[in-house]
């Protein structure tokens, strides 16, 4: 089908190139029906708040961490790092397609803590993906070749935006299950249940492990353990996504616990890690992809086909990163070091939480702000509109989302009174 | 029962197959002539000494973050790289209807570039455009096409056994017969794995018909400096289309001319028809990478960008290249002259005409498992060597087993 000859897109042409008026195949272009694709909702927000001359502008759009003066922040143990590992002089050449092997093993053993049954039987597979992104993309593609049971994956609502586009991309369905109260700004446990129970055998169920992106809101232990039983009576694949082990109480082990629990329980699942903010690893792209197994003869077949899909991507991962990750991981004063600097990352947010819900109080807002305080994590579902988030950008250059997500990250002592004058402008 | 019960066992990826077994093989005296990676003259990898100062640099830079990069990478990236395959005075960079999608090495910008023709071009979603690759060609492209959704990816003569040359007429021929707006993809130079080349006469052949059948021109150039040692030559084929007037993709791969395999630095370089098509491609481009990685990854992009903007670094650059390129040279003018030496039976100038990192040998699938299994020298099946394996140190070797794989092995 020649691209001239749909009229869908003549007119499209008409459109864009109004002095196209006879359509001539050598001075054509090929893109003429090429729509603008819109920004990004997430990065798009980004490019707006740089536009913005406002001095006291706020970007509370991605989620990137920043330090107490609003600055990017390299950890001390990834600075130390690089230094250890451009002391060795290591090539060049190309890693496995997997990734690079102490990496996935280390990797691994971070989200399933080191005395798993599941590594010591060797019944995971742990490939090095492009960070989180990455990882879940494998994960849908890798789902939508090999798992027969079910087109459909079941989203909390609401999740992070990539989640639905990188589902679909992979060609898989999209269905969503209760999961944020806006009426309490929490966990709408009874709807979960209520909804999970209902979803068809086979599906494919997404949970975020800790740190829920976007609202903060995450079950409480209890709460897990009966999300297990429903979605092991109802033979759901559980595909866990933590993006955020450690950011959210500042404790590692403790923000894997429900992964942890699930596995013992025995739901075989998938994970997607990454290393972006609980590492600042952000632009070396650090992840990992594990598939639980029955055994592992299973883990070789399945870890072949991964292979598979790897190669026509991007043929196997970056280093820099991985590097990065490992190094940190496996010299236990640097992981010491990591530790301290998660557990001080994750303390300035709560304490911005906190300094954020007085700031309101005195500012007069008689709102109820207590889920400021009791959501996790690096944002906040504010519960704002989108006419007030609008209003807050427009009058205030105050950058977010449009669904009321705040990152906490962005703010600071500095600047969190002017933000609690913001909303409460906006929201009395 | 596991959901995964069926997941059935996937074939290993040969190229890689073949350094594992070289890996277990104990013999003193193995060669991998396999996988494309530049060796010195003692076989070891080669960190290019441009690399290891700009990396310090770096690694020292502390107003340097590891923040993310935009989706499309690396702006001075992007622009430096797109420069490099078109040239420095290129007047599609002067209209401003060029831009560049920083990707995951070569394989990434093929995957992109391939994702977006299959949603964009040729009208909306269209699975049955017919994507041409060349007979033979690097193994991954079938997949990379396959698995970006296209159903019909055939192949185009490229390859005469006979001769050990181009088959021109059956390219031409293909050319002439392939339906309208059939995407071909074209190698830049050094043809991997053949190192067989157009010359620009052909390469002008090639273009008049593409853009008398309407045909879509996309480039894998993933060894630029590396075929002759001089950047401008090896873009020669991309610069006249571009000057013909095509609107076309250069996936381009900095993993050999940089050495900067693992750390995966390549870039989609579009040229479109004028800037307003050129603003809405990307910005659809965007929307590919966002589920695909989201943004890039940005060690190798920095190196590569502080280099080729940079004038002493560039200088620098160019050099290693030429060391790298100058090497193959020397290597394939030993093989040539020492298996003349042996008398090994057949004509061997095609180790010389061919560019590049590889040489097609021409040895059938017996003589190199013999060469495999006896001499202990790892090539591909396809009788494909990486001239780069070869050293001074190994040469007599390689060429005494090549001279009896070919009078002991039929």
């Amino acid at each position: 089908m020649a691209l001239l000859k749909s009229n869908k897109v003549i007119s499209c042409l008409g459109n864009i190139s109004p002095s196209l008026g006879v359509l001539s195949t050598r001075n054509s272009s090929w893109w003429g029906g090429v729509q603008m694709g819109p920004p990004d909702p997430i990065l798009g927000v980004t490019e707006a708040f740089k536009r913005d001359t406002n001095p006291k502008k706020m970007n509370l759009g991605v989620g990137a961490y920043r330090d107490d003066k609003g600055k990017p922040f390299v950890l001390s143990c990834v600075r130390k790092a690089e230094a250890l590992i451009a002391a060795k002089q290591l090539d060049k050449e190309y890693l496995p397609i997997g990734g690079l092997g102490d990496f996935t093993k280390a990797c691994a053993q971070l989200a399933l803590g080191a005395n798993n049954e599941v590594l010591s039987s060797g019944r995971n597979i742990t490939v090095q993906t492009i960070s989180g992104t990455g990882s879940l993309r494998i994960g849908a593609n890798f789902l939508s070749r090999f798992h027969g049971g079910s087109r459909d994956v079941y989203l909390p609502k609401p999740s992070w935006g990539n989640h639905t586009p990188i589902f679909r991309d992979a060609g898989m369905q999209l269905k969503a299950y209760r999961y944020y109260d806006p009426s309490t700004c929490g966990f709408d446990f009874r709807g979960a249940l209520e909804d999970i129970s209902k979803i068809p055998e086979q599906s494919v169920i997404l949970l975020h492990a800790c740190a829920h992106n976007p609202t903060g809101v995450d079950p409480k232990q209890e709460q897990w353990k009966e999300i297990s039983d429903i979605v092991k009576k109802r033979n759901l694949l559980v595909f866990f996504d933590m993006a955020y082990q450690g950011f959210a109480s500042g404790d590692i082990d403790r923000d894997a616990w429900a992964v942890r629990y699930f596995i013992e329980q025995g739901h075989n699942i998938l994970l997607s890690q990454s290393f972006a903010k609980n590492m600042g690893l952000y632009g070396e792209r650090v992840g990992g992809f594990t598939v639980v197994c029955k055994d592992i003869e299973e883990s070789k077949r399945v870890e072949s086909q991964l292979k598979i899909l790897i190669r026509p991507i991007y043929s196997n991962p970056p280093m820099n990163g991985a590097r990065i990750a490992t190094t940190i991981l496996n010299t236990p004063e640097l992981r010491l070091l990591w530790l301290e600097e998660v557990h001080g990352m994750a303390n300035r947010i709560i304490k911005m939480r906190e300094q954020l819900v007085a700031g309101l109080k005195k500012s007069g807002s008689s709102h109820n702000w207590q889920h400021v305080i009791d959501q996790i994590g690096m944002f906040c579902f504010t519960g704002l509109k989108p006419e007030q988030v609008e209003r807050l950008t427009k009058e205030f250059s105050v950058y977010m989302t449009k669904d009321g997500r705040i990152s906490m990250a962005g703010i600071s002592s500095g600047n969190v009174g002017y933000l609690a004058e913001g909303i409460h402008a906006v929201t009395k | 029962m596991s959901l995964f019960a069926d997941v059935p066992q996937a074939p290993p990826v040969a190229v890689f197959k073949l350094t594992a077994d070289f890996r277990e093989d104990s013999h003193p005296q193995k060669v991998n002539l396999g996988v494309g990676a530049y060796r010195t003259d003692d076989c070891l990898p080669w960190v290019l000494p441009v690399v290891k100062k700009v990396e310090r640099l770096i690694v020292e830079d502390n107003s340097l973050n590891h923040e993310y990069l935009p989706i499309l990478g690396l702006p001075e990236f992007r622009s430096a790289a797109s420069k490099v395959a078109l040239g420095d005075d290129s007047p599609a960079i002067k209209d401003n209807r060029v831009g560049g999608v920083q990707a995951l090495g070569g394989t990434g910008a093929l995957r992109i570039g391939a994702e977006f023709l299959r949603r964009w071009y040729n009208g909306v979603n269209n699975t049955s455009t017919p994507i041409y690759v060349s007979a033979p060609t690097w193994e991954n492209h079938n997949g990379v096409f396959a698995d970006a959704g296209f159903k019909d990816i055939r192949p185009y003569h490229y390859w005469d056994a006979a001769k050990r040359g181009l088959d021109l007429t059956g390219l031409l021929d293909d050319l002439e017969k392939a339906p309208e707006h059939s995407v071909f993809v074209l190698h830049a130079c050094a043809h991997n794995p053949t190192g067989t080349d157009p010359t620009q006469e052909e390469w002008k052949k090639i273009a008049e018909i593409m853009k008398r059948r309407k045909l879509f021109v996309f480039f894998d150039s993933a060894y630029q400096g590396f075929a002759s040692g001089n950047l401008d030559k090896d873009a020669w084929a991309i610069r006249y289309f571009v000057s013909e007037e095509f609107e076309l993709f250069v996936a381009q791969s900095f993993s050999k001319n940089f050495g900067l395999y693992n750390e995966r630095v390549g870039n989609l370089t579009v040229v479109a028809k004028d800037n307003e098509n050129l603003t809405r491609i990307l910005s659809q481009m965007e929307k590919i990478v966002r589920t695909t990685w989201s943004n890039p990854p940005s060690q190798g992009a920095r190196v590569v960008s502080k280099t080729l903007n940079c004038p002493e670094l560039f200088a620098e650059w160019k050099g290693n290249v030429k060391t790298m390129a100058d090497r193959v040279l020397f290597m394939r003018d030993e093989l040539k002259s020492k298996l003349q030496a042996l008398g090994t039976p057949g004509t061997w100038d095609h180790i010389t005409q061919q560019i590049g990192m590889f040489s097609f040998t021409g040895l059938n699938p017996k003589q190199v498992e013999f060469m495999i299994k006896e001499k202990h020298v790892y090539l591909m099946a396809s009788g494909r060597i990486n001239m780069c394996g070869l050293t001074t140190k190994n040469i007599d070797y390689i060429a005494q087993a090549i001279h009896e794989a070919v009078t002991k092995v039929q």
